[in-house]
C-alpha cells in the first residue's frame, strides 16, 4: 500500500513536522536563548500535563497534587547527581570517594519508578473515593510531600529544606555534557539546543505510550471507569488495579519530567513544587481538553508559553509607555489561569481541542 | 500538664475558627453538592478589608477605642464577603449546576486562584500588619511555675483576642442553629437540601436559597477572617488558603453536610493539631518537630475519608465516598 497517495502524503508531513521541530531551538535562538529555555521549559509542562492527562482525562481521577511527582523524580536526581548526600552522610562519602554521579540511563528509570511508587502510595488509601474528595486529599498529598522536603534538613539533612540542593550535575550521555557547547560534524550545539533534543525525545516516547496506551485494553478501561465505575465493574474491570495503574503510569511521566528539570536547573527547591504549579498542569489539560492527546500538547503549549510570551513582551511595552511596570507579568499569569480554569469550564467543558465523538467511544464527559 | 492546658486553649481558639469557615462548605455542599473551593479565600477577602477600612478609620479618627475599630473592620468586611460570594454563585457556579460534576471543581479553583490574584494586585504581595486593635497581653490563668515571669513555659494563659473569638464563634453558631431550625428560610434551606426539585414544586425558589445559604457562609467565613488576622496581626492574600483547606478538612470530619458536625469537626481538629504540634517532637524523639503542624490536617482527612467517609456525625453521604 505504499503508493497510497494519502499514506504517502502521511509521510511528507511527518517529515515536515519532524524538521520543523528539529529546526525550532535555531529558529527560536535567533530572538535570543531565553526563548530556547522557554521551549524547553514548555517540553516539560508537556511531559507534565501528558502524566497528568492519565489521571484525570483518561481515568477521570481529579488529581491536585500531582506536582508532588515531579518534586519526587527532581529529588531523586538532585540527591543522587550531585554532592549533597556526600556531603552530609559519612557513610556514603565512605562508599562512594568519587562522589555520586549516577548515570542518566539510571536516573530516569529510578525517578520513573520511585514517582510511581508515589504514586501508588497516593493511589492506595483513596481508591474509594471519587471526584471532588478525591481532589482534596490529592491535594494534601501534594502539600504533605512539599513539607517533608520543606522540612527534611533536620535532624538529617535529606533535603536541605528549604535553601534546596543546588551543584546538580548536567546530563551527560556517552561522554557529551550538556552543560557548554558541543562540536557535532563541525556544528557547534549550545548546551540548551541539547536539552531541548534530549527533552523532545522524552516528550515524543511518553507521546507515544499515551497514544498506545489509550487505544489498548488499559485504555478503554480506564474509559470506562471514567464514565461509570460501577457499570466499568460490573463488566468486569479490575477498577482498583486499573486505579493504580492510572496513578503510577500518570506519577511515572511526572518523575521522569521532575529528573529533566533538575538537571536542566542544577537546582531545586521545595518552593518549585507548590500548589500552584499543579493547579498550572491541570489548567494545561482542561485548557487543551481532557483525555484529548493532541489537546493536551496544545494546552501545554500555549499555557507555558503565552505567559513567558507576554513577560517578553508586558514588562517592555510597559517601561516604554509609562516608565515603569505597572502590572506585573507574573500577576497576569495568574489572572490567565484563573480565568482560563473558569471561562473553559463555563463556555468549552471539553477544552479547547476536544476528542472527536464516536471514537474511542470518548462521547460523555469526566462525571 | 501545663503544655496540656494551654494547647487545649489554643486548640479551642483554632478550632473556633475552623468551624466558622467549615460551616459554609458544608451548608454550600447540603445544597449543592459542591465544594465551594472559593471559601478559604471568602476569609482572605474578609481580613483585607478589615484592614483596609481599620487603617482608614484609623487615619481620619486617631482616638476611636480599639473595639470600635474592630466593629468597624467587622460591619466592612461582612458586607464585601457577602458580595463577593454571591458573585462568585452566581457566575461562576450557578451555569454549572447541571454540569458534570468535576466542571463546578474546577471552575471553584480559577475563582480561588482570580481572588488570591486580585487581592495581591490590591494590597500588594507582602504580609500586611494588621493593626492592633484588641489588647493582646495574656491573662494568666494559671501557673506551674513559681515564678511565672520567669517561667512562661509552664503557665496557662489566654489573649483577650483568644476570648472573643471563643465567643462570637460560639454565638454564631447559636445564631445559625436558630436561623437554620427556626426560621422560614432555614426550613427552605434544609427543604433544598433534601430534595431541590421537590421544595421548588412546594414553592421554594432553589435560586434564592442557595445564594442565601452561600452569602451566609460567606459571612461567617468574613467575621472568620477578621478574628484570624487580628489574633495573628497579620494579613496576607494567601492567608485563605490553608485556614480554607482546614476548614474543609473539619467539615468533612465532622460529615460534610451537617452543621453540627462542622462545629463539632473544626473543634476536633483545631485541638487535635494543636495538641499534635505540641507533643510531636516528644513522641517522635525529636525527629519530627511542631513544623510539620500543618500535616495533621491532611493526616485527619486521608484517614476519616478512608476509614469513615461519612464523618463523626455525618448521613447520607455513602454515594460521595
Amino acid at each position: 500500500m505504499m503508493n497510497n497517495p494519502t499514506r504517502h502524503r502521511q509521510i511528507v508531513g511527518f517529515l515536515l513536522v519532524a524538521i520543523a521541530l528539529a529546526a525550532l531551538p535555531w529558529a527560536a535562538g535567533l530572538l535570543g536563548n531565553s526563548w530556547v529555555r522557554i521551549l524547553n521549559v514548555a517540553l516539560l509542562y508537556v511531559m507534565l500535563a501528558l502524566g497528568l492527562n492519565i489521571v484525570v482525562g483518561f481515568a477521570g481521577l481529579l488529581d491536585l497534587g500531582y506536582i508532588a511527582f515531579y518534586a519526587v523524580g527532581a529529588y531523586v536526581y538532585a540527591l543522587l547527581a550531585s554532592p549533597h548526600l556526600t556531603d552530609n552522610f559519612e557513610v556514603i562519602a565512605a562508599l562512594f570517594p568519587d562522589g555520586l554521579h549516577v548515570s542518566i540511563w539510571l536516573l530516569i528509570p529510578l525517578s520513573a519508578l520511585v514517582a510511581a511508587l508515589f504514586g501508588v502510595l497516593l493511589g492506595a488509601p483513596t481508591l474509594r473515593l471519587r471526584g471532588d474528595y478525591l481532589a482534596i486529599v490529592t491535594l494534601g498529598f501534594g502539600e504533605i510531600i512539599r513539607l517533608f522536603l520543606n522540612n527534611l534538613n533536620a535532624p538529617l539533612n535529606i533535603t536541605n529544606g528549604p535553601q534546596g540542593i543546588n551543584m546538580i550535575e548536567p546530563v551527560h550521555i556517552a561522554g557529551v555534557r550538556f552543560s557548554r557547547t558541543v562540536d557535532v560534524f563541525g556544528f557547534d550545539v549550545p548546551a540548551l539546543h541539547l536539552y531541548y533534543y534530549l527533552f523532545l525525545a522524552l516528550t515524543l516516547v511518553i507521546i507515544v505510550v499515551c497514544m498506545r496506551l489509550q487505544h489498548s485494553r488499559i485504555g478503554r478501561a480506564w474509559t470506562a471507569i471514567r464514565d461509570d465505575e460501577i457499570a466499568a465493574k460490573a463488566m468486569g474491570i479490575n477498577t482498583r488495579n486499573m486505579k493504580l495503574l492510572a496513578f503510577a503510569l500518570g506519577a511515572s511521566f511526572g518523575g521522569v519530567a521532575g529528573a529533566m528539570f533538575s538537571a536542566f536547573q542544577g537546582f531545586v527547591s521545595p518552593e518549585s513544587f507548590g500548589l500552584m504549579e499543579s493547579i498550572i498542569v491541570l489548567c494545561m489539560v482542561v485548557l487543551g481538553g481532557m483525555g484529548h492527546i493532541p489537546g493536551v500538547i496544545l494546552g501545554a503549549v500555549l499555557l507555558a508559553g503565552f505567559p513567558e510570551m507576554l513577560r517578553q513582551v508586558v514588562t517592555p511595552i510597559q517601561e516604554f509607555m509609562f516608565g515603569t511596570v505597572l502590572v506585573d507579568a507574573e500577576i497576569i499569569r495568574s489572572l490567565i489561569y484563573g480565568f482560563t480554569m473558569v471561562l473553559v469550564m463555563l463556555y468549552r467543558p471539553k477544552g479547547l481541542w476536544p476528542q472527536r465523538k464516536g471514537r474511542a467511544a470518548a462521547s460523555r464527559e469526566v462525571s | 500538664m501545663d503544655i496540656f492546658a494551654q494547647q487545649i486553649i489554643n486548640g479551642l481558639v483554632l478550632g473556633s475558627i475552623y468551624a466558622l469557615v467549615a460551616l459554609g462548605y458544608t451548608m454550600v455542599y447540603g445544597v449543592l453538592g459542591l465544594i465551594n473551593f472559593a471559601h478559604g479565600e471568602v476569609v482572605m477577602v474578609g481580613a483585607m478589608v478589615a484592614f483596609s477600612a481599620i487603617t482608614f478609620f484609623m487615619g481620619v479618627f486617631p482616638e476611636t477605642p480599639g473595639w470600635i475599630l474592630f466593629l468597624v473592620g467587622v460591619l466592612c468586611a461582612v458586607p464585601v464577603c457577602m458580595l463577593t460570594s454571591f458573585t462568585i454563585e452566581r457566575f461562576a457556579y450557578r451555569p454549572l449546576r447541571n454540569a458534570p460534576r468535576l466542571a463546578p471543581l474546577i471552575s471553584a479553583i480559577g475563582v480561588s486562584i482570580i481572588l488570591q490574584t486580585l487581592a495581591m494586585i490590591i494590597w500588594g504581595r507582602n504580609y500586611l500588619i494588621f493593626p492592633t486593635t484588641l489588647p493582646t497581653d495574656p491573662i494568666i490563668l494559671h501557673t506551674f511555675a513559681p515564678n511565672p515571669e520567669a517561667d512562661y513555659e509552664r503557665t496557662v494563659s489566654i489573649t483577650p483576642v483568644q476570648i472573643l473569638i471563643i465567643c462570637v464563634s460560639a454565638a454564631l453558631m447559636f445564631a445559625l442553629t436558630y436561623t437554620i431550625n427556626k426560621t422560614r428560610l432555614g426550613k427552605a434551606m434544609r427543604a433544598t437540601s433534601e430534595n431541590t426539585q421537590i421544595a421548588s414544586l412546594m414553592g421554594i425558589n432553589p435560586n434564592t436559597v442557595i445564594a442565601a445559604t452561600f452569602v451566609i457562609g460567606a459571612a461567617l467565613a468574613g467575621i472568620a477572617g477578621v478574628m484570624v488576622a487580628t489574633n495573628y496581626s497579620v494579613a496576607h492574600f494567601y492567608m485563605g488558603f490553608l485556614p480554607g483547606l482546614k476548614a474543609f478538612t473539619a467539615a468533612v470530619l465532622g460529615g460534610i453536610g451537617n452543621i453540627y458536625g462542622a462545629m463539632l469537626g473544626g473543634l476536633v481538629l483545631g485541638i487535635v493539631e494543636s495538641l499534635g504540634a505540641g507533643y510531636l517532637g516528644q513522641l517522635t524523639g525529636g525527629f519530627l518537630g511542631s513544623h510539620y503542624q500543618d500535616i495533621f490536617a491532611f493526616a485527619v482527612l486521608i484517614l476519616v475519608l478512608t476509614l469513615r467517609p461519612s464523618g463523626l456525625l455525618g448521613e447520607k453521604v455513602s454515594d460521595r465516598a
